[in-house]
This record gives C-alpha cells, structure tokens and sequence, in this order.
C-alpha cells in the first residue's frame, strides 16, 4: 500500500508522519500518535466517541482520513487542559459526575467545546441538541447536562 | 502532639470520584489502547447466513496477503479449541467458538486471521471465500417451537433448549411435582380476567465500548496474561485456564479500563478463547478489538421474552391469581448464563403484591439469531413488565386508579421476611411508602387534572405507573455456578496508608470512590488516604465479579470485614504501644488512642511503622497488617421503587414524547448518593429506551436489519426530560450496610410506566395494550382507526 507524508499539528506539537492514504484520522491518533484518549465506539459516524478539534471545531475522526487533516491543527483530549489546569468542562464533568465508564467522555467533551464555542449560554434544550451528536449509555445524560452548565457557569 | 484535623464522614456524602481525573484527561487504558511488542492482530470471518452448512473455505489469497501470520478455519480451531463451557446445569448442543461445518447465525466466526496490523487483518478477512449449502432460517420463536420450518440442533427436538419447566404454587422446588388446584381454583373464584400475550422485545446492550481483548501468552514461563474488557477477570481466568489446559495460577487475567458493561460483558465470549489459545500457539501476543457493527452480531443480546399473562381478581380490586406462560427466545447457542436468565423472570414474577396463587411456566427455545443473555436488569425487567402492565390493564378494566389498585394489593412490611410463590424471600420492604412518595413527588392528582385539561385540547396526553422489586446482591453460592461469594483484602501499607482488593470489578459503578469512602470511615483516615485495586487477579486474588447489582451489598460487605479483621489487629498493635486494653482504644482522626485521653493518641501511621517492625513483638501476634475476607451473603437483596412517566403522543405522526418521569427508589442504605443517582439515570435511560425506540428486529431470512446505530436507536440526550429523582431508605438486614444495590434499578419500572402512559393516552381509541417499541408508526395507526 503507498504511503503518503502528512504534517499536522497535534496538542500545539507539529508532527510529519507517512501513512496510508486509507488511514483513519482516528487510527492515525491513536496507534501512531499514542494518544489513546479518543476512543472508537462505532464504525457509522453516529456515536461521537471520536470527536476532536480540527481546525478548532469538532469533528469525528473516524469519518476524516488522515491525509485530508494534513496541514491542520488538532485538539485532542489529552490536549485540553491548559499549564495542568482542568478546561472548564473537565472540570464540569468530574464535579457534577457527568460521566460512568468515561469511554464517551473525551468526545462528549470535545463536542461540548464547540457548543460552547457556537453558544456560549445555551439553554437546557440548546445543550441536549448540541450533544445529540454523541452518545452515552452509561449516564441517561443528565448529569453531562449539568456538567456543561456548571462550565457555562463557571468560565 | 499537634490537634489533628477533624476528619468529616464520608459514607453516605456525594463524593465526586477519584475514578474522573484519568477519564476525563484521557488519560485511562482501555483494552484497545494496549499495545505490546510484537502484538498481531486478529480479524474474525463471520457468516454472512443465518442458517446453512459450510461447504467450503478458501483461505489461499487471504494467506498470500503481505502481513498475514495465519489463517484458521473453525475445523482447525476445534484442533487445540475444546467447544465452549456454559455456566448452567441445562443440557446444551455442542458450541464451537469457530463454527465447523454448520453455522446457526448471521455473524457466527466461520474463520480467523492473524495479522500485522487490524487493516491487513480486515482485508484478509474480507479475501476469504466461504460457500454454504443454506438452510431454512428458524426467525419466529413459536413456530420455531414446532420444530418449523427446521431444526437448528439435531438433539433439541422442536427447537426446545428448555422444554418446560414451570414454578410457583403448587409446584416443589425441584419442579417435579405440580399440584394445580390452588391456581385453578384462584381462576374459578375470579371475578375479572385479564388476559394478554406481551413482547419484552430483544435489545442490544451496546456498551460504548465495544468488547476486546488482548491475550499473551509467554513460552518461556508457561503463563498467560489476558486483559479483556470484562465485568469479571476471575471468571474469565477460570474458564480461559480451563479451555487452555492451564491451571488457574499460570493465568492472569485483567479488566483494565472497562467502557461499560451491563450484563454483556459476563460472557466469556468465542474471541476471547480464541485470542488465548492462537497467543498459546504461536507464542505472540494477540489483540482483537470489536468494531460496531460486530457487536450488534457477537456480542450478546438481551431480553426476546413473550409473556403470555392471566391476572384473576375480584371486582374490588383484589388480585387472587397469576398465571404467567413464558416463551424465550434464546438465539442460536447456550452462553455462559443463557439458560438461566428468564429463569429469574419466573423467580420475580410476585413483584409487590400478595398474590396467593401464582403459576408460571418457562420454555426456552433455539432460533437462527445471536444468543441472549444478560442485560441490565436480566430476566427481572421482563417480569416487571409482565405483571405491572397486567396491573394497569386491570386497573383500566375495573376503571380504578392504577396507584389504589396497587396500594390494594401490596405485601406489608409486617409480612418481610416475605416468602414469595415463586420461590424468593424477599429480606425487607415498604412497598406503600415508595408509592406515596412517588405519588407525592409526581403531584400525581396535579399530573391527572392536567392530563384531562391536555385531553379535552385534543391532545393525546397519558400517565403511568409501575412498581418493581428486583432480586439484587447476588447472592448466595447455590444460585451461581462460580459461587455467589466476593472477596477483598484490606492492607495497612508501612506508611499508614491503605490499600484494599475487591473482586468486585467495576466498569463505569465508581467502586474506587465507594469503597474509598468506607474504608476511610471505619479506619477514620483522610479518604485521601485509601487505594481501591481491582480487575487484576495478579492483584486480587480471589472474586467474582460485577453484575446483579451486587458490588456494594456482596463486595462492599466483604471489603467492611476485611476491614474489621484488619482493624481489630492493628489495635492489638496499638494496645501493646499504649500499654492499654485493645478494647478501650479508638480510632479517630488519623491516631489511635485511649477512650477519653486523646493526649496519649499515636498517629494511625506510626502504630502501622511499629506492625511492620515490631520490636518487641507483641505476644501472640505475627508482623504486618493485611487481612482477608469472603463474604457469603445469606440472601439476595430486594431493592424497590415507584416510577412514574407522562408522554403526550404527536396526533398527526404518532411520535411519543416523554414529558416528565419520576422515580422513587429504595436501594437500602446508600454510601455515595450521587454515585447512585448516576446509576439509576442510566437505568432509566435503558428502560426507557426498551418503551420507546430500541428493537433488535431480523428479517425473515434471519439477517439482522439493526446492525448499526443507523438502525438501532440508542436513546440521546434530547430523547429525555429531566428525571426527577426521590430515595426512600429501607435497610436490608442482609449486610451490614443495610445497602441493597442499585445499578439495574432504573430499568425495572421506567419500561412499563412508559408504556402505560401511552396506552393511557390512547385510551380513547380503544386500545389495551401495545407492544414495545412504541414505533410512531404503529401509534399512528392505532391514532388512524388501523388505517395504513
């Protein structure tokens, strides 16, 4: 299979790797970056376990490959909290037991970074469509609904 | 010595848990983020049929493929793979973990790659060519039971894993002899019958993280290491040591990370066995990671009960009979604990009521689908559902108020210990307050004032109610072939700090908080102070595992008396130190000292250094501070609870809306509320997801048409309201937490509520009863007069 050289930007650190046309973003983050915190949960777009920033925005990087991020920037969740300081949604999620086995948890965070970003108060309605995208079947999501509004509040 | 600082309680306080840092910095090892030198990856081949014999398998271009180390069929599996082990006492046909000349679902493992890397895998497995000779696809559970339009085991006549096994009144334990004039005559005395089949329909669990494992076997020492996204690492040892002719010591089995489990992850599963003995035969390790779409067909489902239910009662109300004709459809195979799941529906089938006569009947049957097995809640939501339906079409047919019927008919908490029909005793329970709470909490007058205003808007406006008891805290050996015991080490490291082992090994429960939050409390030290360790039977030595909702009344009660063990030593220790009596010691505060001279108090730290290097020895004592415990619990639990749901129904799509739910629980004694609260959230996401947008649905040909979240809705966050949450406290005298457990509450009453509520919007149009799921479709057409 050919290989193809992408440099990308990942956590603020630049990065030139080779990789098969066909490689997920995802496959590329976790097995050749290490940066097992973005997790797969499903192979259809749907669950969001994914989600990363590109760019600044949300994505899911099981439905991007590899070599279409090349020149972009990315955030993952191991790249949130700032100078050891918990982002604001982080800590919205441990204070308000917003998650249970915590597999969705790095993309319900991702997600709600860019909600945030698009909506800076939303209402409950606002925060339950924008993380419609992603799903947990651990919380029932309420608790994720108090994690955002605790950030909302507290940034 | 300087005062130390008073350390607050921790039980019973909304402790956030200590679990969340690594989680939300993703900074946790799940399975899949395991990787070892040298690892190769597995990909499964997997039948594209239902049902049909294997004519032929060429493997040739998959193993031409650059990056391909092997390729396995089923008949070279079952070479070095003995067939796979349940965990029932129920006769069971022969089941490969790769199948060997007949496959019986769509998704079974028919061949095996082992690769460099999951894409060469894939494409390698993809390369592999299978023909079959189809066979008629056995779909519909009672046609199956006929034995058309085939046979799926050559020995199981008519599809019939479990023919009949009946139980309740009349019936002797053993189920061999059946007395049915007690039954009968409840039926001739009966003033009112209700008689309806209901479809507990099959749900995929869909854990976000799908399963894996990785399996290393090193040929220099003999021994095995299998991590694997597991609820129990004990019994996955067992039972990979077993298949692997290892002994239990040459295998160490970890849980590492789990993305959640809720019954699916029970099973010792076909890839996990492979994994393991293709690690033994090639001497690497191996790593295989479920995709999605492979769940929905390898991993387990849940549920896939009918219910056939006869409810007799007088016209006040009083309910005098239950009959309960139970059909299962179990899939194609045993798994571990298939056989005995609906065996609880039967065993739960008295819910709250005093009922004196109850006869149920189970017969399980074979079709061409996944097999079932546990999933949260496992054989008690069906029988919730069953009876709390019943009783809302009673309440219906006697225009009762569906809260009055069940007050009517409830066992009293002067009657606990109760001794149910069907063979339970339930330890403890107010069934009356919970409802009352709930009642309250509801406004349920409010919500029925309001409804009628919405119905004379025209609009289709409904409530429901559904009360539950499930057996928890599973539960004494003779209910589990593993045993129904758990374990747990407490240490007083050198330093003063504690670590403490459970076999309990959680998946999302949050047991290194809870646990921590005991500990810290009997020992009265900083919460800070206390390590949980668990999933690793390098580590714990012995345990069971996580399910039944049974970590905190069986694995909490174990750790609280290696504990006491523990801390009944380390007095001694500090008695020798303070040359005072053990008896008059306390501790508190992080010192041990003397009843009423705090002056004389040694740091908790310090009589730990003088227990690792005690010089002199106190008479009669050996070194160190680490002490073990089984806990084998006398009974079950029997957790409770009230939950009530309005839906208002879309009149012109049909689409139901769940406006408000409401749910009183009873888990006993609770040590982390907020914990709890998590939990029943999820519960009731689950139930409610069961009412209203989740089904396992197979075409005729037995090919699965919900393989992926397209397809199969799981519920999201704009699916629901704010649930509004109430505990009532009845402690069980089981344990001495009086804790009852909690993690599949939610799932027990949200389901019927829900569906009530929608039969009760629809009263108008005539309808008794609907099955799940409440399709908008199907609503539309009952809304439509039928009209297509």
């Amino acid at each position: 299979m050919s290989q193809n050289s992408i440099t990308v930007t990942v956590n603020g650190k630049r990065r030139t790797a080779s990789v098969e046309p066909r490689m997920l973003l995802v496959h590329f983050l976790r097995e050749q970056l290490r940066l097992t915190g973005t997790h797969i949960g499903c192979d259809t777009s749907q669950c969001g376990a994914c989600t990363v920033l590109l760019d600044g925005r949300s994505a899911k990087s099981c439905t991007i490959f590899a070599v279409q991020a090349d020149g972009s920037e990315i955030t993952t969740i191991e790249g949130l909290a700032r100078d050891g300081e918990l982002h604001p949604l982080q800590q919205g999620f441990w204070e308000e037991h917003g998650l249970q086995c915590g597999f969705c948890t790095p993309g319900m965070i991702m997600a709600a970074v860019t909600l945030l970003k698009d909506i800076p108060a939303p209402s409950e309605r606002e925060i339950r469509e924008g993380i419609s995208g992603n799903l947990c079947r651990c919380t029932g999501y309420q608790h994720i609904v108090n994690a955002i509004q605790y950030a909302v509040e507290k940034r | 010595m300087p005062a130390s600082p008073v350390l607050p309680k921790m039980v019973g306080e909304r402790v956030k848990r200590r679990e969340d840092p690594r989680l939300i910095r993703g900074r946790a090892t799940y399975v899949d983020d395991i990787a070892l030198v040298g690892m190769q990856h597995l990909a499964f081949k997997r039948s594209d049929i239902a049902h049909g014999r294997i004519r032929a398998i060429d493997t040739s271009a998959a193993e031409r493929m650059d990056g391909v180390e092997a390729v396995f069929t089923g008949k070279q599996i079952a070479e070095f793979l003995a067939p796979m082990p349940i965990g029932t006492p129920f006769p069971s046909p022969e089941h490969r973990a790769v199948a060997v000349d007949t496959v019986r679902f769509a998704g079974e493992p028919v061949a095996v790659v082992v690769a460099r890397d999951r894409y060469v895998a894939r494409d390698a497995a993809d390369a592999i060519v299978v023909s079959y000779d189809p066979l008629p696809a056995v779909v519909d559970v009672e046609r199956a039971m006929t034995g058309q339009p085939v046979v799926i085991h050559a020995d199981f006549k008519n599809n019939l894993a479990v023919p009949l096994v009946p139980s309740g009144t009349g019936v002797s334990a053993d189920g061999s002899s059946v007395d049915d004039s007690a039954i009968e005559a409840a039926f001739r005395k009966a003033e009112v019958v209700i008689s309806q089949r209901m479809v507990n329909q099959r749900l995929a669990p869909t854990t976000m993280e799908p399963r894996g494992v990785v399996a290393h076997f090193e040929p220099g020492k003999g021994t095995m290491t299998i991590w694997s996204s597991t609820q129990n690492p004990h019994i996955l040892r067992t039972f990979i040591a077993a298949l692997n002719g290892l002994g239990e010591d040459q295998v160490r089995a970890i849980a590492p990370e789990v993305g959640g489990g809720f019954g699916a992850k029970i099973n010792i599963y076909a890839e996990e066995y492979v994994a393991a003995a293709l690690s033994k035969r090639l001497g690497v390790p191996v790593k295989w990671a479920e995709d999605r779409s492979e769940a929905f067909v390898a991993t387990t489902h849940g549920r896939d009960i009918v219910g056939y239910v006869d409810l007799a009662a007088k016209r006040d109300g009083t309910v005098i009979g239950l009959k309960l004709r139970l059909i299962a459809d179990i899939g194609a195979y045993n798994m571990l604990l298939t056989a005995a799941i609906p065996t609880l529906t039967m065993m739960m089938a008295n819910a709250t009521y005093d009922i004196p006569a109850i006869r149920c009947t189970l017969t399980e049957v074979f079709t061409n689908k996944t097999p079932t097995d546990a999933y949260r809640g496992a054989g008690r939501p069906e029988a919730t559902y069953f009876v709390e339906r019943a009783m809302d079409m009673l309440a219906r047919e006697l225009n009762m108020d569906p809260a009055e019927l069940r007050r009517k008919n409830f066992i009293q908490p002067n009657q606990f210990p109760f001794a149910t029909q069907t063979g339970a005793v339930y330890d403890s329970g107010d069934y009356e307050k919970a409802l009352d709470r709930a009642l309250q909490v509801a406004e349920w007058d409010r919500l029925k004032a309001e409804r009628d205003a919405a119905r004379a808007q025209g609009r289709l406006v409904g409530l429901g109610l559904a009360m539950y008891v499930e057996v928890c805290g599973i539960g004494p050996s003779a209910g589990l072939p593993t045993g129904g015991w758990e374990h747990s080490q407490v240490t007083i490291e050198r330093d003063g700090r504690i670590s403490a082992t459970t076999g309990a090994s959680p998946h999302g429960q949050g047991n290194e908080t809870t646990f921590a939050q005991m500990l810290a409390d009997q020992f009265s030290v900083p919460f800070e102070h206390v390590t949980i360790l668990h999933g690793d039977t390098g580590v714990v030595k012995q345990g069971i595992g996580t399910f039944g909702s049974r970590s905190q009344a069986v694995g909490g009660t174990a750790l609280h008396m290696a504990g006491a063990k523990v801390k009944k030593k380390m007095a001694r220790f500090a008695a020798a130190l303070l040359e005072a009596h053990e008896d008059d010691l306390v501790f508190e505060n992080g010192t041990i000292g003397v009843k009423g001279a705090p002056a004389s108090a040694r740091t908790f730290a310090s009589v730990a250094a003088f227990a690792y290097r005690p010089v002199p020895l106190p008479e009669g004592l050996e070194p160190g501070l680490s002490e073990e415990a089984f806990f084998e619990p006398p009974n079950n639990t029997y957790p409770f609870g009230c939950h009530i749901s309005m839906v208002e129904i879309d009149r012109q799509t049909g689409e139901p809306t769940l406006l408000k739910l409401v749910a009183v629980d009873d888990a006993g004694h609770l040590i982390n509320p907020l914990i709890v609260e998590g939990q029943i959230h999820g519960g009731l996401a689950q139930g409610v997801g069961q009412a209203m947008i989740e089904e396992v649905v197979y075409g005729d040909d037995g090919q699965l048409l919900t393989g992926s979240f397209m397809d199969y809705a799981i519920p999201r966050a704009i699916d629901f309201p704010r649930f509004e949450l109430e505990a009532t406290v009845t402690p069980t005298p089981v344990n001495p937490f009086g804790a009852k457990g909690v993690g599949e509450a939610g799932t027990l009453g949200s389901t019927p509520s829900v569906v009530s509520a929608v039969v009760d919007a629809l009263a108008d149009f005539g309808v008794k009863h609907v099955d799940m799921m409440l399709r908008p479709e199907k609503l539309w057409r009952i809304i439509n007069g039928g009209r297509s």
